[in-house]
C-alpha cells in the first residue's frame, strides 16, 4: 500500500510539473509580449517597461518559470495587475464560494445517483429501470445553464423561494449562504447525477453477471443480498472514477453557472481576468484548478486501493 | 467533454441483418429521427428560412408564437424558428469538425500506442493524454478563445483538442484487446508488420467503438458550443447561435419565456437524439450489452 | 428413497428447447456422472436443480430434492436450501470468488446466511472447512484474498464454501475443466473423499468421459437436451446401445490411422534456446527482475515426423512456440529450419517463415470477423515475394479448401457462418495454402468436442500422408498427444525433462514428473 501510494505521489508530482510548464509556455510565450497583451498595442513604451519590470519579464524565461513555481510553492501567486491585490487573496476569497458549491453539487449528485442507479440495476428491464433511464437520458442532454435559467423563472421569479442570484457571503450566516447556493448546486448536480446514475447502473449490471455473484447465490444469498454484499463494492471502481472527474468538473466548470447566478466564484474570477487580460491571475487560477484535478485523481486512486486488495500489493 | 462511458469490446460476429435489427431498436429510431430533423433543418436553412435572420423588424418584436412566426420573435423582431434553423447549422458544424479533429489525431495515436504497448512511446502518448484530461476543459476553451479572439474556428479547436485524448484512449484500449486475438498472431506469423496489422485487422474492428463514442462526443460538442456561445466566446453576431440566443433571452425571461424555451429545447432535443442514437448503435453492434447502459 | 429425483424435466429458454423429458436420480453417497458435449443441456440440468436459471426460462416436470419440489418452491425457501441442502462447484475457479473479500469471509458467509451463529464461530467453522479441503492454516490463513491463490487452490475454496454446512447433495459442473491434469487429479480425489466422508450424493457434470468414468457409480449420457443412455459405471461401457454414446466412446479413444514416413534428416533443430522476460520493477529505482521462461531447450524434429510437446500451463511451451515461429527473439541458442536460422540478425527470416505455419487453439478468435474466407486463408501469401494472383490464386484457394474437406464455395462466406470444427478446418487451410514443410499445432484440438476432435485428428493424419507434412503438436492433453505423435517431449519449468518415442514415454516414463503426469491423466476403462 505504501509503495502504491508513493508511486501515485510520484506520478502526481510529474503531472503537476509538466502541467505548470505547459501553462507557463502557453500563457507567456504564445500570445507574444504579455505586457502588450495586457495594456493593448497603443500603450506608452514607459508604461510597458514598468509593467514588464513588475511582472519580472526582464529576466530569462527559466528564471521567470522558477520564480513563478517557487512563489506558488510558498503561497505567493503574484499580484494581480488589474486589481493590484495579491492573487492569493483573491483566489482565497473566491475559493470559499466555488469549493462549497462543488461539494454541495457533488453531494446532491451522489445522493440522487446512488439509489437511482442501484434501484434501476436491481430491477433491470422493469418499468422502474426504464423510467430511471429515461429521466437520466434527459438529464444528460439538458444544458445546465438553460436548466438554471428555467429554475430561476420558476423558483426565484414566480414562487420567490430563492433569490435569482448573488451571494451574501458566509458572514451573513450559514443557512442564508447555503440557500443562495442551492439553485446553482441543483443546476450543476442534475446532469452529473444523471451521468453518475447511468454509470452506477451499468457497472452494477456488469458485476451482477459475474461468476462470483452466481457463486454467492449458490450459497443461499437472495438476489438483493448478493447485490449489496458482493456486487456493489466491486462496481464502485468505475463509479469512483466518475465521481473524481465530476468533482474536478464542478470546481472548474461552474464558470457558466456562476455567470447565470452572478456568483463571485473562481469561474467568474477567471472569466473576468481573461476579459481584463490579467494573465497573472489566469495563470495562477488555471494552475490551481489543475492542481485540484490532479489531487482529486490521486485521492480516487487511493480509494481504488482501499476498495480493491489487488491494487494494494503493487 | 470527456468520455464517461465504460469501454465495450467489438463484436466477434460479422455485420449481418443489421438493418432489420436497427429498425426494431426504439432508441436508435427515435434518436436518428431527432438527429435527422435538426440536420435537415440545418441543410434547408442554406436555401430557405421562413424569414431573413439578419432582418430586424422592431414592430414585431417579442411576439409569442403565432401563425406568422411559429416560434415567435425576439427583441429585434427576428423570427426565432429561422434563427434556430441557422443555429443548427453552426452547432452541427462545430461539433462535427471537433469530432473530426479527435478522430484524425486520436485514432492513429491510439493505434500507435497499442502497437508499441509498454514502450516509451506508449507511455508518452498516454501521459500526454492524462495531462490534457487534467486541464479543466471549459477553462482552457475559454482561455483559447480569449487569447485568439472569439470565433467559431477557435471554438472548434478548443472543443476538438479535448476530443483527441478521448479517442486515443478508446482506440488504444480496444486495440490492446484485439492485439491479444489469435488472428493478429496469425497475421504476424504471415510476416505482417505492426502498421499493416493496425490498418487491416485492428482498425476495422474498433470502428464500432469509434462510431458509438463519436455520437457521444458529437453531443458533448453541441453542449460545449452552446456553453461557449452563451458566455459570448463562440460564434459572433450576426450569425445566430443557440447559446447566444439563450444569453440574450436571459434578461427578458420573465415576460418573454418563449425566447428562452425554444433554443434550449433545440439543444436538449439534438443532444438527446445523438445520445439515444449512440446507445442504440452500441446495442446494435454488441447485442451482449443490450440494456446495460 | 432417492436424494434427488428428476422426472420428465423439460426446459425452454425463450423459444429454444434446452431439455426434453430428462429423468435421473441420485441416492445418498452415490456419484452420478452426467456426460455430454457442448449444447447437450448437461449444465442447464444442474442449474435447474439449483433453480438458478437465466431469465425467461420455463421448466416443467418434477425436480424433488430430499422431499422438496424445487420447481414450485418460492424463492425464499429456495434460498434456505441452496448452500444448506445442496452445494455447487463451478467450472471457472479464477472468477468464481469475489476478488475483494477474504477467503475466510466468503466461506463463513455460507454459515452466517443459514445459521444464527456469531461471526467468530462462523470463522472458526470456515477454518475447519478450509482444513478439510486441504488448505492448512499456516499457508492459507482466513485473511488471504483470492488473487493470492492458484486456480486449484481457488477451486478448493469454492468446494469449502459448498460443503461448509455438509449438504446432502453436491453438484459439480465441470469442476476440473479449467485446471491442469495433475491439479485435476487432486481435486477429483478431494471430491471423492468428501463424498465418502459425508455420505453426500454428488451430481458430476463433465464433457470428459474419462474423468467421470474414474469416479462415478452411475453414468447418464446426454445429447441435445435428451438423456440417450444411462447405466452403472463402469459396466455401461461394455453395454452401450445408443448410436450416439457408442460413437462418443469411440471418438474418445480414437486413434487416427497414420502411415509414418520419417526421414533421418532433421527439419527443425532447436539448440540451447533461452528466453528470459524482464519483470516489472518492484521498487522505483531497484534492478528489474528477470524470469527465465525457457532454460536451454534442445531437440530435433525430423522430416515427416509428428512430434509432441507436452506440458502444463506456465511450463514455457507457449514461449517456445513463439520463438520457433520467429515472433520473438531468443536470448541464447539457435533455432534452425533445414539449416536456416529463424532469425537473421534481429529480423525474422522470411525464407524460413514461409515454410512454417501454425494453427491456434481458439477457433473463435483465430479469424478477423470482417474478412471473407478467401482473404483469411490467403494471408500467408504475404510471405511470398510474388503472391499468386487471378486464376492462380483462385486455384490455390480451391485446393486448400477442398484439402480440408470444405467446398470451394465456402470462400465467399464470413467466419461466423461456420461451426468450431469447420473453423479449425479453415485454420488448417490457411496453414496449408503456402505449402509449408512444418505446421505447429498449438493446442489445435483442445477446444473441440470429442467427435469433432476425432475428425480433425483424422484430417491431420491424412494431410501429413498426402503432403509429407511434419507437425509439432503442442498440447496439455496427453490422450491427444498419445494418438497423433511419433515422439514426444515433456516440458516442465522451462526445461525438457524427458523425450523419446511416444509409446515408450507413455509405457515406461523415466522422469518422476512424467510419471506423475501419466498417473494423473484419467483413463477410460479398457472394456471398449
Amino acid at each position: 500500500m505504501l509503495r502504491y501510494t508513493l508511486s501515485r505521489l510520484l506520478s502526481l508530482s510529474i503531472s503537476l510539473a509538466v502541467a505548470s510548464l505547459v501553462i507557463f509556455l502557453v500563457i507567456e510565450i504564445l500570445p507574444g509580449d504579455p505586457a502588450v497583451l495586457m495594456l493593448g498595442v497603443n500603450a506608452q513604451e514607459d508604461t510597458l517597461a514598468a509593467l514588464r519590470d513588475q511582472l519580472g519579464l526582464n529576466g530569462s524565461m527559466l528564471t521567470r518559470y522558477v520564480d513563478w513555481v517557487g512563489g506558488m510553492l510558498v503561497g505567493d501567486f503574484g499580484t494581480s495587475y488589474t486589481y493590484r491585490t495579491p492573487v492569493a487573496d483573491m483566489v482565497g476569497d473566491r475559493l470559499w464560494v466555488s469549493l462549497p458549491l462543488a461539494i454541495y453539487a457533488l453531494t446532491l449528485s451522489t445522493v440522487i445517483a446512488f439509489p437511482a442507479g442501484i434501484w434501476a440495476a436491481s430491477r433491470r428491464g422493469s418499468a422502474a429501470d426504464v423510467g430511471v433511464m429515461g429521466i437520466t437520458q434527459l438529464g444528460v442532454a439538458i444544458p445546465n445553464f438553460w436548466f438554471a435559467m428555467l429554475m430561476v423563472v420558476v423558483f426565484a421569479v414566480n414562487l420567490r423561494w430563492f433569490s435569482a442570484g448573488g451571494f451574501p457571503g458566509w458572514d451573513e450566516g450559514f443557512w442564508v449562504s447555503i440557500k443562495a447556493l442551492t439553485l446553482p448546486a441543483v443546476a450543476l448536480a442534475l446532469p452529473q447525477a444523471s451521468i453518475l446514475a447511468r454509470v452506477m447502473r451499468s457497472a452494477l449490471v456488469d458485476t451482477l453477471s459475474e461468476d462470483f455473484v452466481r457463486t454467492a447465490r449458490a450459497k443461499g444469498l437472495t438476489r438483493s443480498q448478493a447485490l449489496w454484499r458482493h456486487a456493489l463494492r466491486n462496481a464502485l471502481i468505475p463509479v469512483l472514477t466518475i465521481i473524481g472527474m465530476q468533482f474536478a468538473f464542478l470546481l472548474a466548470g461552474g464558470i457558466i453557472i456562476e455567470n447565470v447566478f452572478f456568483l463571485p466564484g473562481l469561474g467568474r474570477l477567471i472569466f473576468q481576468a481573461i476579459s481584463a487580460r490579467d494573465l497573472i491571475v489566469v495563470e495562477s487560477v488555471v494552475m490551481l484548478l489543475v492542481f485540484a484535478v490532479v489531487m482529486v485523481n490521486f485521492m480516487v486512486e487511493i480509494a481504488y486501493a482501499l476498495v480493491d486488495p489487488r491494487l494494494r500489493r503493487r | 467533454m470527456t468520455d464517461l462511458r465504460t469501454d465495450s469490446l467489438p463484436p466477434s460476429g460479422a455485420p449481418v441483418r443489421l438493418w432489420g435489427r436497427a429498425l426494431r431498436s426504439r432508441n436508435l429510431v427515435i434518436g436518428a429521427m431527432l438527429t435527422l430533423t435538426f440536420a435537415l433543418a440545418a441543410l434547408v436553412s442554406f436555401a430557405w428560412t421562413p424569414f431573413d435572420v439578419t432582418g430586424m423588424d422592431i414592430a414585431n418584436r417579442i411576439k409569442p408564437p403565432s401563425a406568422r412566426n411559429l416560434l415567435g420573435t425576439d427583441h429585434f423582431g427576428r423570427d426565432i424558428l429561422s434563427m434556430i434553423m441557422v443555429g443548427a447549422r453552426v452547432s452541427i458544424a462545430v461539433a462535427f469538425v471537433a469530432v473530426g479533429i479527435g478522430l484524425v489525431f486520436g485514432v492513429p495515436l491510439g493505434l500507435w500506442a497499442a502497437a508499441r504497448k509498454g514502450s516509451l512511446l506508449d507511455e508518452v502518448i498516454m501521459r500526454a493524454n492524462d495531462l490534457v484530461f487534467a486541464f479543466p476543459s471549459l477553462v482552457i476553451a475559454i482561455l483559447i478563445t480569449a487569447i485568439f479572439g472569439p470565433s467559431a474556428l477557435n471554438a472548434i479547436i478548443a472543443i476538438g483538442i479535448f476530443n483527441i485524448p478521448v479517442f486515443a484512449r478508446l482506440t488504444r484500449s480496444g486495440a490492446l484487446t484485439l492485439w491479444q486475438r489469435d488472428y493478429v498472431l496469425a497475421a504476424r506469423v504471415a510476416g505482417k508488420g505492426a502498421a499493416r496489422i493496425s490498418v487491416e485487422h485492428i482498425l476495422p474492428n474498433v470502428t464500432n467503438l469509434l462510431i458509438v463514442q463519436g455520437t457521444i462526443q458529437f453531443s458533448l460538442g453541441i453542449l460545449a458550443e452552446a456553453g461557449l456561445s452563451y458566455v459570448g466566446l463562440g460564434v459572433q453576431p450576426p450569425t445566430p447561435s443557440w447559446g447566444r440566443m439563450l444569453a440574450e433571452s436571459q434578461t427578458m425571461i420573465s415576460f418573454a419565456p418563449h425566447m428562452a424555451l425554444f433554443p434550449g429545447l433545440a439543444i436538449l432535443l439534438t443532444v438527446l437524439g445523438l445520445n439515444l442514437m449512440g446507445d442504440g448503435l452500441r446495442d446494435l453492434f454488441d447485442p451482449k450489452l443490450r440494456g446495460r447502459s | 428413497m432417492s436424494l434427488l429425483r428428476i422426472e420428465k424435466l423439460s426446459l425452454d429458454i425463450g423459444r429454444h428447447h434446452i431439455l426434453r423429458d430428462v429423468s435421473l436420480s441420485v441416492d445418498p453417497g452415490q456419484i452420478v456422472g452426467v456426460i455430454g458435449e457442448s449444447g447437450s443441456g448437461k449444465s442447464m440440468t444442474a442449474f435447474t436443480v439449483m433453480q438458478l436459471l437465466p431469465e425467461g426460462a420455463q421448466a416443467s416436470g418434477r425436480v424433488i430434492l430430499s422431499g422438496h419440489d424445487m420447481l414450485s418452491l418460492p424463492e425464499a425457501a429456495l434460498c434456505d436450501l441452496r448452500g444448506n441442502e445442496v452445494g455447487m462447484v463451478f467450472q471457472e475457479p479464477m472468477t468464481a470468488l469475489n476478488p475483494i473479500r477474504t477467503i475466510g469471509d466468503q466461506v463463513a458467509e455460507t454459515i452466517l446466511i443459514h445459521e444464527r451463529v456469531s461471526k467468530s464461530e462462523a470463522m472458526a467453522r470456515a477454518r475447519e472447512a478450509l482444513n478439510r479441503v486441504e488448505l492448512p492454516e499456516d499457508r492459507f490463513p482466513l485473511s488471504r484474498y483470492p488473487h493470492e491463490l492458484s486456480g486449484g487452490q481457488r477451486q478448493r475454496v469454492v468446494i469449502a464454501m459448498a460443503i461448509a454446512l455438509r449438504p446432502k447433495l453436491l453438484i459439480a459442473d465441470e469442476p476440473t475443466t479449467a485446471l491442469d491434469v495433475t491439479t485435476q487429479a487432486q481435486i477429483l480425489d478431494l471430491l471423492k473423499r468428501l463424498v465418502r466422508e459425508d455420505g453426500m450424493g454428488m451430481l458430476m457434470i463433465s464433457h470428459d468421459l474419462a474423468v467421470v468414468a474414474d469416479m462415478a457409480d452411475e453414468i447418464v449420457i446426454m445429447q441435445n437436451g435428451v438423456v440417450v443412455e444411462r447405466g452403472p459405471c463402469p459396466g455401461i461401457f461394455g453395454a452401450l446401445k445408443h448410436p450416439y454414446s457408442i460413437s462418443l466412446l469411440a471418438a474418445s479413444t480414437h486413434a487416427p490411422d497414420r502411415a509414418v514416413h520419417v526421414e533421418e534428416a532433421p527439419l527443425l533443430r532447436v539448440r540451447d534456446v533461452r528466453r528470459t522476460y524482464r519483470l516489472p520493477r518492484k521498487t522505483l529505482f531497484g534492478p528489474a527482475g528477470e524470469v527465465e521462461a525457457v532454460k536451454g531447450v534442445s531437440f530435433d524434429l525430423k522430416k515427416g515426423e509428428s512430434l509432441g510437446l507436452v506440458g502444463e500451463s506456465g511450463c514455457g511451451k507457449s514461449t517456445l512456440t513463439r520463438a520457433i515461429l520467429g515472433l520473438e527473439e531468443v536470448q541464447g541458442g539457435e533455432i534452425l529450419l533445414d539449416g536456416e536460422p529463424v532469425f537473421t540478425g534481429h529480423k525474422p527470416n522470411r525464407d524460413v517463415r514461409r515454410r512454417m505455419q501454425v494453427v491456434f487453439q481458439d477457433p473463435y478468435g483465430s479469424f478477423n470477423p470482417r474478412h471473407r474466407v478467401d482473404r483469411l486463408i490467403c494471408e500467408p501469401f504475404h510471405l511470398l515475394d510474388t503472391p499468386p494472383t487471378g486464376a492462380d490464386r483462385d486455384r490455390a484457394i480451391a485446393e486448400a479448401l477442398t484439402s480440408v474437406g470444405l467446398s470451394e464455395a465456402d470462400r465467399y462466406k464470413y467466419i461466423h457462418e461456420f461451426s468450431g470444427g469447420q473453423r479449425q478446418r479453415i485454420a488448417i487451410a490457411r496453414a496449408l495454402i503456402i505449402k509449408p514443410d512444418l505446421i505447429l499445432l498449438d493446442e489445435a484440438v483442445s477446444a473441440l468436442d470429442v467427435q469433432v476432435r476425432a475428425q480433425i485428428l483424422d484430417l491431420l493424419a491424412d494431410l501429413s500422408k498426402r503432403f509429407g507434412l511434419s507437425y509439432l503438436f503442442i498440447s496439455h492433453d496427453l490422450s491427444v498427444v498419445r494418438v497423433i505423435t511419433d515422439r514426444c517431449l515433456v516440458m516442465k519449468s522451462g526445461e525438457i525433462v524427458e523425450q523419446g518415442p511416444t509409446d515408450q514415454v507413455f509405457a515406461n516414463p523415466q522422469h518422476p514428473y512424467t510419471q506423475q503426469l501419466i498417473a494423473a491423466a484419467p483413463d477410460l476403462p479398457e472394456i471398449a
